[in-house]
């Protein structure tokens, strides 16, 4: 008797697992048949200019509550600090960046704002209109709960 | 001797002939074509300016086109939700005719420096954006923001439409008499490096020691 060759059995076994799964439609983010397009995302837009958006939680650094369409932040400027650096915010009218900011990554505090924190977007971000994607129960604790 | 006497009757003879009174053209002619001649040469001086004055010209010489080009075509000036572009001219050339002819004939310093090949690398551009940039932000300041003002007046703004951070410092600018240039920099060409005007606004020390 021959011996059934290792290879054949596990491609036969993929096989059948791959044509279970696509009689039972697997559902994906994504929706469409993987050698199909994607379906085109929403446009979205970004939220109108609006008052400081409350914390949900201790420690989030602040969303940004107005767009930031066209700004810049490279070696030469940071658009955002041309209003909210500690010598513009006053004269902006706008919220100024935290002390924390001037603390470099040896905890040593700089003349200016540390380079570890000078590219804003990497946690303050700005909202679009957008439903999200799955169902949200968090609430922030009662310390910092808008009442 | 003789040639010399001989080109001062020549020169004084020509100033002769153009000071003698016509007799063979009637009046009305010369009024006519005195007119139609002047509509002619008029119209050819300003339609040879305005074509000076199309962005096609701007950026027929690379500095423009490489540099503050490509980065107006990323900026609300070219591409924005109503289909209104202003292209180079509408900013930087006035629209009344005799401060139009003022900014071209101080345009020939532009051509005298294209010729030098002062700014014809990226490196010459970036070591002369904050210049430039301080030539315009001052000529700006200086004219009330002018250009701006062709597309945007103040009286036409209604505030209530506008964001919130607008509102509050338009109405702001109206008391302290500011003008556009003052907080709307870098709005459609990339900011020059901030060391030496904002350090605040900048990480770092100055560079310009380096």
């Amino acid at each position: 008797m021959k011996e059934t060759s290792p290879y054949l059995l596990l491609i036969v076994i993929l096989g059948i697992a791959m044509q279970s799964a696509a009689q039972s439609g697997l559902d994906s983010l994504r929706r469409q048949p993987i050698d199909a397009d994607s379906i085109a995302v929403d446009q979205k837009k970004w939220q109108p200019d609006r008052d400081p958006i409350p914390r949900d939680y201790v420690q989030q650094p602040p969303l940004v509550p107005h767009s930031i369409e066209g700004y810049e932040v490279n070696l030469k400027s940071n658009k955002c600090l041309t209003c909210h650096s500690w010598a513009n915010y006053k004269e902006a009218g706008a919220t100024k960046i935290s002390q924390t900011h001037f603390r470099d990554r040896e905890l040593s505090v700089r003349a200016n704002v540390a380079g570890t924190r000078y590219f804003c977007t990497q946690c303050h971000v700005p909202q679009v209109n957008a439903r999200p994607l799955v169902e949200n129960q968090f609430e922030p604790v009662d310390a910092i709960k808008q009442r | 001797m003789m040639p010399n006497n001989k080109s001062s009757e020549t020169k004084s003879g020509l100033r002769q002939t153009l000071g003698r009174p016509s007799t063979r053209y009637s009046v009305a002619f010369l009024i006519v074509s005195g007119i139609a001649l002047g509509v002619v040469l008029w119209g050819g001086f300003n339609w040879a300016m305005e074509l000076t004055n199309t962005e096609t010209f701007c950026i027929s010489c690379h500095e423009m086109r490489n540099n503050v080009y490509e980065e107006y075509t990323q900026t609300a000036h070219y591409n924005n939700s109503s289909g209104v572009r202003a292209t180079c001219p509408d900013c930087h050339v006035p629209k009344e005719w005799h401060y139009k002819v003022v900014r071209k004939i101080r345009a020939s310093n532009e051509l005298y420096h294209k010729a030098l090949g002062s700014i014809n690398t990226r490196e010459k551009f970036e070591a002369k954006r904050l210049e430039l940039a301080q030539h315009v932000w001052d000529s700006m300041k200086a004219t009330d923001s002018r250009e701006c003002r062709n597309c945007h007046e103040f009286g036409s703004m209604d505030l209530t439409a506008q964001g919130r951070r607008a509102v509050e410092q338009h109405e702001k600018t109206a008391k302290e008499g500011k003008t556009c240039i003052d907080c709307h920099k870098g709005i459609a060409h990339s900011l020059p490096d901030l060391h030496d005007v904002d350090p605040s606004a900048v990480v770092g020390e100055s560079r310009a020691t380096d």
